[in-house]
């Protein structure tokens, strides 16, 4: 079930709402990111640093592991007199590839985590939906939240402020 | 006009609005849809006609090049780095200000930037995207670039990671690649917005493609948003470092007028001051074409005007300490290479640089030149010019007079120097101008957001 709210601000309170009324497969849909949603909704925070750290120690760890294995076992030379594993000289890349690791890591958890990319979404089926990347502000409701009752949540939605709402359905 | 910039008051916050005229949210939408959405003008065509004329001037350069070989320009022994190389210095300096823009930016919080990151990104890639072609098409044996790469090969040979040129492949190639994904990431939900505005199916297929099904839900915004401050957070050092590792190729060597230690501070904040100019030439064009007087207005040029003060004054102050450490240091080599720098057969690119780059930016002290159109975009291809000569005078002079005076040279650029530099910028333009095009131009979603009407005042418990 889709429910469209005029402004930010009555979605955020709708939001409180609907959090505090134990709907659980429920989202809000914004053209922008609405700064505070994210205590109105009872979301944790999000875990796409876990990502960024992870990958990012990899991508370094594995830019300075390049440089010791092709440097000092696979090609060893004497350059300016300098040791085979002569780390300083490693540093630069060791750090770019550390920040490559952590780009790849931002975008992954994203990605992984916001579960896109997606081909098709039942919201997509809905005409007014269309606006939801221009200026519309939407909350759903999904008929398999245990709390899910056509009518009631109907009404519900009624009740917050929703200024039009209709179901949607998965084709 | 010009006091337009403290005419609209934010009611509730007090401050300056960052865009004028109180949009909504949908108008926002139209305008920034509008170049992408309508049949371009004329202009466009001829603009794009004639960038992609001098693109194919860089093409037959580069392919006379292949064919005859490196003589085809003025480099001679000393000067061997010559062009190439300052012109790739040049548009690495360049490709700096978008993520300046869009990572430092954000993480001081100056919100002002959400009405250029998107344009000022696009350059970036597309500097940077200039700037490959120069250390690539410079070697000289232009197949086997993959030397610089570390990939197993036949001979058993592996690059030599503690040289500067090898840091800066690597530090040049993974800047392009994050600025890329930094950008594309910014661009998602906008490309959802012109999935969702699309009338006919290739462009509801090609939007909805790299839009990945965006749907604006708070739970996707959580991740993105997220997402977008570790970009940043990991942008930041890294435009700072790049520019850094631009430097050790230099620094790192023996060379008098290379080997000093403020070259990556110095570097860095040139970049920065080119970048900028880069962004002013190109937003005072696009504001006025595509009539987003309101979105970017006189308050941004204001404040990137004021950072162009500030860098510009930067680079004035490094050009003078290298010279009162060439004198301290007592080094008679480094005296030389600075004393000619100044008087000898370059003084007049010395000068030139001298006079675009530390007295051009002195005209923005004033409040009507960081505001005025005009004022702005002469003296950013003033900048321009400015710091090519900047690079010019550090490889070229550093280069023609070293140690051994028997092997001194002058430089004389050729037909094919020229042509090849000129037709970067018409790749650079080409893509600028497609971008314009198919592609928003200002970040929709975050110049929505940073409206007076999208603070939420009242917030539930």
């Amino acid at each position: 079930m889709l429910a469209e709210f005029p402004d930010p601000e009555t979605l955020m309170h709708a939001c409180a709402k609907v959090r505090d009324a134990g709907f659980t497969c429920w989202d809000a849909h914004t053209p922008f990111p609405v700064h505070g949603l994210d205590k109105a909704m009872g979301l944790k925070r999000s875990m796409v640093s876990a990502f960024v750290l992870i990958l990012g120690l990899s991508g370094a760890a594995a830019g300075m592991l390049l440089q010791y294995w092709t440097s000092a076992l696979a090609y060893p030379i004497v350059i300016s007199g300098k040791p085979f594993f002569s780390w300083p000289a490693f540093v630069p890349i060791m750090f770019e590839c550390g920040v490559l690791g952590g780009a790849i890591g931002a975008v992954l958890g994203m990605l992984l985590l916001g579960g896109l990319p997606r081909h098709h979404h039942a919201l997509f089926n809905s005409e007014a939906f269309s606006r939801v990347s221009d200026d519309a502000f939407f909350i759903s409701i999904e008929a398999q939240d245990p709390k899910y009752d056509a009518e009631t949540t109907h009404a519900f939605l009624d009740g917050i402020g929703a200024q039009a709402i209709e179901k949607v359905m998965e084709d | 006009m010009a006091h337009a910039v403290v005419a609209d008051i934010d009611p509730i916050q007090g401050r300056t609005a960052l865009i004028e005229g109180e949009p909504s949210f949908h108008d926002i939408t139209e305008v920034v849809s509008a170049p992408v959405e309508w049949k371009p003008p004329l202009g466009w065509y001829i603009f794009l006609g004639a960038s992609m004329a001098l693109t194919s001037l860089l093409g037959v350069s580069i392919g006379w090049l292949f064919w005859e070989g490196t003589g085809i320009w003025g480099n001679n022994i000393p000067i061997a780095w010559a062009w190439p190389i300052v012109n790739f210095v040049f548009w690495v300096g360049i490709g700096h200000a978008g993520t300046l823009i869009s990572a430092v930016l954000f993480l001081f919080r100056q919100k002002w930037r959400t009405s250029i990151n998107r344009a000022a990104e696009a350059m970036t890639l597309f500097a940077v995207a200039c700037a490959l072609i120069f250390p690539g098409i410079h070697i000289g044996r232009p197949w086997l670039p993959y030397w610089m790469m570390p990939i197993p090969n036949q001979m058993g040979m592996w690059p030599q990671f503690r040289s500067p040129l090898m840091w800066d492949v690597f530090a040049v190639s993974i800047y392009g690649t994050v600025s890329l994904v930094f950008w594309y990431v910014g661009l998602i939900p906008d490309l959802a917005t012109m999935r969702d505005r699309s009338t006919t199916k290739i462009r509801r297929l090609a939007y909805g493609f790299f839009a990945l099904g965006w749907r604006g839900s708070f739970r996707q915004w959580l991740h993105y948003e997220k997402a977008y401050l570790m970009l940043a957070g990991l942008a930041t050092p890294l435009v700072l470092s790049v520019h850094s590792v631009v430097s050790f190729d230099f620094a790192v060597s023996q060379l008098p007028g290379w080997h000093t230690t403020i070259f990556p501070p110095y570097f860095v904040a040139g970049a920065i001051f080119s970048g900028l100019a880069m962004v002013i030439t190109l937003m005072v064009i696009c504001r006025k074409v595509f009539k987003m007087e309101h979105i970017i207005n006189l308050l941004h040029f204001d404040r990137m005007a004021k950072l162009i003060l500030l860098t510009g004054t930067l680079v004035g102050f490094a050009y003078s300490m290298e010279f009162f450490i060439a004198w301290y240091g007592g080094n008679t080599y480094e005296l030389f290479a600075f004393t000619n720098r100044a008087g000898g057969p370059f003084a007049w690119a010395y000068w030139t640089m001298i006079f675009c780059n530390v007295v051009t930016p002195q005209i923005f002290w004033w409040k009507k030149a960081r505001t005025h159109m005009g004022i702005l975009f002469v003296a950013s291809i003033f900048i321009n010019i400015g710091m090519w000569f900047e690079r010019f005078v550090i490889v070229v002079t550093s280069l023609h007079a070293d140690f051994l005076p028997s092997s001194w040279d002058y430089y004389r650029p050729t037909f094919w120097d020229f042509a090849t530099f000129a037709g970067s910028f018409g790749l650079f333009f080409t893509l600028f101008t497609l971008f314009v095009r198919f592609l928003p131009m200002v970040a929709m979603a975050e110049v929505k957001s940073v409206l007076p009407q999208a603070h939420v005042h009242n917030r539930p418990e």
